[in-house]
């Protein structure tokens, strides 16, 4: 089966964020980047899934030419080939859906795996975006039943099960209440939660064969996509500092304060 | 200045020692700015794995859990951290030597790890791949480069350190001539408890000092119990007995009487990735004093806000500057001659070449790389202050697992005395034009033909520097080589104090290079480290050179030397706590050493 999954390059959270002093954006010099922990996970479960079923795992990304650090990544774990699409504006959860359906139309691949969200702005639609554009099954927020310790993990045993046929999927998500499963008609789009994998390293034989698998550069204009945003940033402002905590000798004390200083009990 | 020492040509074959004739700046060096982009991939998932699997890890190391240090090197294996070295023919990578050291430095977090690290794919697995016959490389290499089995590396005896060569353990033919018979008992033996294979050195006969391959379960051949030490407690480090160990005669590495090929070559490479692995240690130590200065606070003020606070930490920020673009510079040495020759059936020939072409750098890097991790831990203490005595605290354990590095892969004062003995060694053989060289500084500075500030930037301060360390280096082993002739290595202080003066060159050379060679001006933090530093090497070089002319001349002749150096050490005006500043602010804002790799 062919499986696709997606490379966000986002600032890495170990850097310190600074915003602007006239608030247009971040202070990008001296920043590091990486692959959206999200989009990682989403990597990992489409290379456990296409060892278990076969096939090939094809990883995009959208953004300028240093993007191809994270495909690089994303292919010295494993992944087959990457899509690059040279995209220099800025992006929000519809533009980067409506690429992201024009590759996916191009790839037709049985399954695609995003991050839920990626961790820059953390908005948490794309998936659900292009879900519904193509008229694909969703399921967001993919997560497993064992915990991440558990021997199944260590085997990298695949969370997402698909069905014999090959033509569904059983996925696990994540819920304010707890776990549930939805079974999805595939092709689908599957969003990856936290607690679905832990990625693998990529290892130094990985990385030397990353070096000659292939790139191919798409353009949103190739694609006939129109990747103008459709929301404006304003303004970024940095949260206020948070104020100092106090400690509370036991959890009677704990209450009373809860009670009658915050008064939200 | 440039009429005393000259500018390279580009196209110059690279040479050991030959920063010490040539002008700052004059060629290109490899630093972290220029790897590629494999390389730091390799370094991220070296310090990824070392930052996940070993330092959550590190209180169980250090009790010496059974099966833990193996179970950690299988784990590096599988991911390919322990194949860099090894030719691909065999399972290894056969990768470039600046991708090894930064394997080195990746894995150097933590002072037990390290060792066991290093240990396995430095001095127990090149003797087999470098000095190996094809069929010893094929029965060994493929299973070391993926740890499955593990590596040491056994040549201290009690009676034999430094002195490696005064070796005791003896090797003898059996009278069917099919096996070699092992007697005697080996020291200090790293990875001993849990290695696999151990490359042994004996004399045959009592008297050809020789390599051996000794296999665990060799009957006769025992380790003996671990040793407790003061620092990197985690690591194995046992005994070896040798009672008629008897092994195959096919056992036997590289020639008979040619040991010392093997020992002197291994230790060139693990001198200059010692340098690599304190970088780790000094990083990580780093980051973590600045942010518990940051947190602990005295008279309501944190104390990283105290100026004696921040000049340490300045200092720190510095040595770990000038380690690392040594390092890097030095490996990207070997690895730009190793580019020039052609890959064939040699390759191990031409690599263990390339090392001894740079044994100088080597020890430089041994000295300078562990004296400098030896200070940051004794500062981090300090600022830690009473805390820092506490074993709840990590730099406790840094602080403790830092001094073998000043004993171990050759003391510091045995490879002080490498540094100027190769430097002199190379003279003679004509290889490093010293004596013409000297010659030519002796005459400038009769003449008053000093190195002022050049170059014109903000390290033009620096760069003149470097030229009055080198020129101080060559003039006093001039003085002192002319006074003592072959004796010269009888006087070691002598021969220490030109090393230490030889060492800030390079120091200084190095960081005055890569501070200018980047492509989008001088970086601000790279100036303030590079001056900082150059201005320390310029007054503890002054005090040395002038001993060392004390030590090798006297009356109007010392007089007149003494005056002929002096002007090479005015003193630069500057104010230090702007530089302190700028380094320590940056640090602040980056959490830790302001120049990441990656």
């Amino acid at each position: 089966m062919k499986i696709l999954v997606t490379a966000k390059r986002v600032e890495d959270p170990e850097s310190k964020i600074k915003v602007k002093a006239d608030g247009s954006g971040i202070v990008q010099e001296g920043l590091k980047y990486k692959i959206n922990p999200f989009d990682e996970i989403a990597v990992e479960e489409g290379l456990r899934l296409a060892a278990k079923h076969g096939g090939e795992v094809v990883v995009v990304s959208i953004g300028p030419k240093e993007v191809q650090e994270q495909l690089r990544h994303a292919l010295a774990m494993g992944a087959t080939k990457a899509v690059w699409v040279n995209h220099g504006g800025a992006l929000d959860p519809m533009s980067a859906a409506g690429l992201l359906k024009a590759v996916l139309e191009r790839e037709k691949p049985d399954l695609a795996i995003l991050g839920k969200q990626s961790i820059d702005d953390d908005q948490n639609q794309t998936g659900q975006y292009l879900a519904e554009w193509l008229g694909w099954s969703q399921a967001t927020f993919a997560s497993k039943v064992e915990s991440l310790e558990s021997d199944a993990e260590k085997a990298k045993t695949p969370a997402i099960h698909i069905a014999a046929d090959g033509k569904s999927a059983q996925v696990v998500r994540e819920v304010d209440n707890g776990l549930t499963t939805l079974s999805v008609k595939l092709p689908a789009i599957v969003t990856s939660d936290l607690r679905l994998n832990l990625p693998r390293y990529a290892s130094l034989p990985g990385i030397m064969k990353a070096k000659n698998k292939p790139i191919e550069e798409l353009t949103p204009a190739a694609l006939g996509v129109d990747a103008s945003p459709q929301i404006q940033v304003v303004k970024l402002s940095a949260p206020p500092p948070r104020k100092a905590g106090v400690k509370v000798g036991d959890v009677q004390e704990l209450f009373t304060k809860l009670k009658n200083e915050a008064k939200v009990i | 200045m440039a009429a005393v020492l000259q500018p390279t040509h580009p196209a110059a074959v690279p040479q050991g020692g030959g920063f010490l004739f040539q002008e700052a700046g004059g060629t290109r060096i490899t630093t972290p700015e220029t790897f590629t982009e494999e390389q730091r991939m390799l370094f991220r998932t070296g310090l990824q794995f070392c930052r996940e699997q070993v330092l959550p890890q590190a209180d169980a190391i250090e009790a010496k859990t059974p099966g833990l240090l193996r179970s950690l090197l299988a784990r590096a294996g599988e991911l390919g951290l322990l194949m860099v070295d090894v030719p691909e023919r065999f399972g290894g990578l056969g990768g470039d030597k600046t991708t090894s050291l930064l394997l080195a430095e990746a894995n150097g977090l933590m002072g037990s790890w390290s060792v066991t690290f290093a240990a396995h794919v430095g001095i127990g697995t090149l003797p087999i791949a470098w000095f190996g016959t094809e069929a010893q490389k094929a029965k060994w290499l493929p299973k070391l480069a993926t740890g499955e089995l593990v590596a040491a590396y056994a040549l201290t005896e009690q009676g034999s350190g430094s002195d490696a060569l005064g070796a005791k353990t003896k090797a003898v033919k059996s009278s069917d001539g099919k096996s070699w018979i092992l007697n005697g008992s080996k020291l200090y033996i790293t990875n001993a408890a849990f290695a696999d294979v151990f490359v042994v050195f004996a004399k045959v006969d009592g008297e050809h000092f020789t390599g051996f391959v000794v296999e665990r379960g060799t009957p006769g051949f025992t380790v003996g119990p671990e040793e407790h030490k003061m620092g990197i407690r985690g690591s194995s480090t046992c005994p070896l007995y040798l009672e008629d160990a008897r092994i195959p005669v096919e056992n036997l590495l590289g020639e008979i009487g040619k040991g010392h090929k093997i020992a002197f070559n291994i230790l060139n490479l693990g001198r200059l990735k010692l340098g690599a692995a304190v970088l780790g240690g000094m990083k990580l130590q780093f980051a973590s004093v600045l942010k518990f200065a940051a947190d602990r606070k005295q008279f309501q003020t944190p104390v990283a806000n105290f100026p004696l606070i921040r000049e340490k930490l300045a200092r720190m920020a510095g040595a770990i500057y000038a380690i690392e673009t040594m390092t890097y510079r030095t490996t990207g040495l070997i690895d730009a001659l190793l580019a020039r020759q052609k890959a064939g059936a040699d390759d191990e020939a031409r690599t263990i070449a390339a090392f001894e072409e740079f044994a100088i750098e080597a020890s430089i890097m041994k000295v300078m790389g562990s004296e400098a991790l030896g200070v940051l831990v004794d500062d981090a203490v300090q600022i830690h202050g009473g805390a820092g005595y506490i074993q709840e605290y990590p730099v406790e354990r840094a602080y403790r697992d830092a001094r073998i590095n000043r004993i171990f892969e050759g003391t510091n004062e045995i490879n002080r005395m490498l540094v100027t003995g190769m430097v002199l060694k190379r003279a003679v053989k004509g290889t490093l034009p010293l004596f013409a060289q000297a010659e030519t500084v002796a005459r400038a500075l009769a003449e008053k033909q000093l190195p002022g500030a050049s170059g014109g930037d903000a390290v033009a301060g620096a760069a003149g520097d470097a030229e009055a360390l080198k020129m101080a280096a060559l003039y006093t082993l001039k003085v002192a080589a002319e006074r003592f002739g072959t004796e010269i290595e009888k006087h070691q202080e002598v021969m220490a104090a030109v090393a230490d003066v030889v060492m800030d060159a390079y120091a200084v050379d190095s960081m005055v290079t890569r501070t200018r060679q980047s492509a989008s001006g001088l970086d601000p933090v790279k100036v303030a480290m590079t001056q900082a530093f150059a201005a320390d090497a310029i007054a503890r070089s002054s005090e040395r050179a002038r001993r060392a002319l004390c030590a090798s001349s006297e009356g109007e002749g010392l007089e007149r030397q003494l005056a002929a150096i002096a002007p090479l050490f005015a003193f630069r005006a500057f104010d230090p706590a702007a530089l302190r500043e700028t380094v320590v602010r940056a640090a602040e804002e980056a959490g830790g050493y302001p120049l990441a790799i990656g």
